[in-house]
């Protein structure tokens, strides 16, 4: 183990790993601010299944020689699309709707990388994902991601509001709940499709959810809850990619424990959990 | 002057094999209290969701505050209608407060990109003075008694300052108390602002007094309507029903 401080802070002036923290600070905000709308609206499993989707669309993009974040992101926003109605015109039950698309994605998922000739290096560093190998262009595209979502995010913040609030509330109202939530989707897979390289396809779903709902055990703010999800998810990457460096382990799953640790302390001390004083109260009369 | 601010002709709603609305043809007139009673699965829910835009219609057209729902026009038209649906179960965990739960009345009038601005909120806290709910402006939604959550519900549904005010099933699910103060404060609100009501319940005895039209659905028709007194009849009802049914003794003992 390296535990010279010295030889640990010399690491920051390569640019590798000042990719790596800046994919960690851009991914762990993007996919922790998207993780509020997947925790607060109750959407774990379609924020899985997309996952999925976008891991087997790089594949195809892999196997069939275009780039793999175009077929990551045409997957997932198929699958968001899919999805969404489906379960909106309840022909079927959600669970049931959302198991068979998940199923699906991880069966072509697999197929592809069957189909694929020759070694298979670049199709496993999408699975698990490797942060300390990121480009610049990954970097941009990141950036502009991050930068869309955010930005998405202010000016449609009261819409968003009122659909995590009610759905058909929001509706009722007048505000184009569908057309929210479904962008809701999209931008899951959006997220998911930039973070694909960095964190994995595996992986990814964890960044997207443990930030998000340990924030979501420490406060009643919608506004505190994005900023401690982002702030979490940051951390949860920056954290990772150190524990990575100085106890050389993967770094994609070093972020992921470290957020599930942050979601766990999150638990352990959320003030949702504690029972009010109680005094007994003699009845009247 | 014709002054109709609902007009329903051979309205037909269908959910897959189930036919919700067969052939309703109504008429509601500006500042008309209506209740609409019936046993479950009537079309009740059904013809208020055919009013605001939500209800696909198969067959048949819908008029309200002047325009044809026409598919496009529902979102313009929700931000003139206030609804209030039945007490649902909301996770106990979820950051919205009740101060911002009324809130979300305003935003379809504000519109996309524009911020609630502090008249808005003042309004906001005016009318949760009025339904009783001030004190409670900062808990969380989710920590809400079933009655508290339906006073915050009115109070967001106020704050749209509506023309037609929706209800469906409001004392549903709620304690005696509760819906006797839901229901004083529906007639408040009805005496004080005279906008078009529709009082969707199965229940006779949360029938508010003040109401000046009954229309009772069976088989997702209109049955019979007609003033309450000629329709809250033990045998009208028993008929309605399919059961037995006395017709409860003074409904909906007021506090007003």
């Amino acid at each position: 183990m390296r535990t010279d401080a010295g030889m640990a802070l010399s690491i920051l002036q390569y640019q590798f790993m000042q990719n790596a923290i800046l994919a960690g600070l851009l991914g762990g905000i993007t996919c922790s601010v998207v993780g509020v709308f997947v925790v607060t609206m109750h959407l774990s499993f379609i924020g899985v299944c997309i996952a999925h989707a976008a891991f087997a669309g790089a594949l195809l993009g892999l196997w069939l020689g275009f780039n793999p974040l175009i077929g990551a992101l045409l997957f997932s926003l198929a699958s968001a699309a899919v999805i969404g109605p489906v379960a909106d015109r309840g022909e079927l039950n959600p669970d049931t709707s959302i198991g068979i698309v998940f199923s699906l994605m991880l069966g072509l998922a697999f197929l592809f990388m069957g189909l694929m000739p020759g070694a298979r290096t670049e199709a496993l560093n999408l699975l698990w994902g490797s942060i300390l190998t990121v480009t610049r262009h990954n970097i941009i595209f990141l950036a502009t991601m991050a930068g869309v979502i955010v930005a998405l995010v202010v000016a449609f913040y009261k819409e968003i509001q009122a659909v995590i609030c009610h759905r058909q509330v929001a509706l009722a109202v007048g505000i184009p709940a569908t057309l929210i939530f479904y962008g809701l989707l999209f931008s899951t897979g959006v997220t998911v499709t930039a973070s694909l390289q960095s964190i994995g396809g595996l992986l990814i779903y964890s960044l997207i959810l443990n930030p998000a709902a340990a924030a979501y055990q420490l406060t009643y703010s919608l506004k505190k809850m994005l900023l401690m999800a982002a702030a979490f998810g940051v951390a949860s990457c920056w954290a990772g990619l150190a524990a990575s460096y100085l106890l050389d382990i993967p770094s994609g799953a070093a972020i992921v424990i470290t957020s599930a640790i942050i979601f766990g302390l999150a638990t352990a001390f959320s003030p949702k959990r504690k029972v009010k004083g109680w005094r007994q109260v003699p009845l009247a009369g | 002057m014709d002054n109709t601010v609902i007009r329903i002709q051979d309205a037909v709603v269908s959910y897959r094999e189930d036919v919700a609305l067969q052939g309703v043809s109504l008429q509601i007139r500006k500042g008309e209290f209506v209740g609409i009673i019936g046993p479950n699965g009537a079309g009740k829910t059904t013809l208020l969701t055919v009013i605001n835009g939500l209800g696909k219609l198969v067959h048949g057209q819908v008029w309200v505050l002047g325009s044809r729902l026409n598919g496009t026009n529902g979102n313009s038209l929700r931000k003139r209608i206030g609804y209030v649906a039945q007490v649902e179960n909301i996770d106990p965990r979820l950051p919205i407060s009740v101060r911002e739960m009324v809130m979300v009345g305003c935003y379809g009038r504000l519109g996309l990109f524009h911020r609630p601005t502090r008249a808005d909120w003042e309004i906001v806290d005016k009318v949760l003075e009025m339904v009783g709910m001030a004190h409670l402006s900062q808990r969380p939604i989710g920590h809400l008694s079933g009655g508290e959550y339906q006073r915050a519900a009115i109070a967001r549904a106020l704050v749209q300052q509506p023309e037609i005010f929706l209800l469906d099933e409001p004392t549903a699910s709620i304690d005696q108390k509760a819906q006797h103060e839901i229901l004083s404060l529906i007639q408040l609100i009805h005496r004080e602002y005279h906008m078009t009501t529709l009082f969707v319940t199965h229940d006779l005895r949360t029938l508010p007094p003040i109401c000046q039209r009954l229309i009772l659905m069976k088989e997702g028709k209109v049955w019979r309507q007609g003033s309450p007194e000629s329709m809250l009849r033990e045998e009208v009802l028993s008929q309605l029903y399919e059961a037995p049914i006395s017709v409860p003794n003074g409904i909906a003992p007021l506090q007003t």
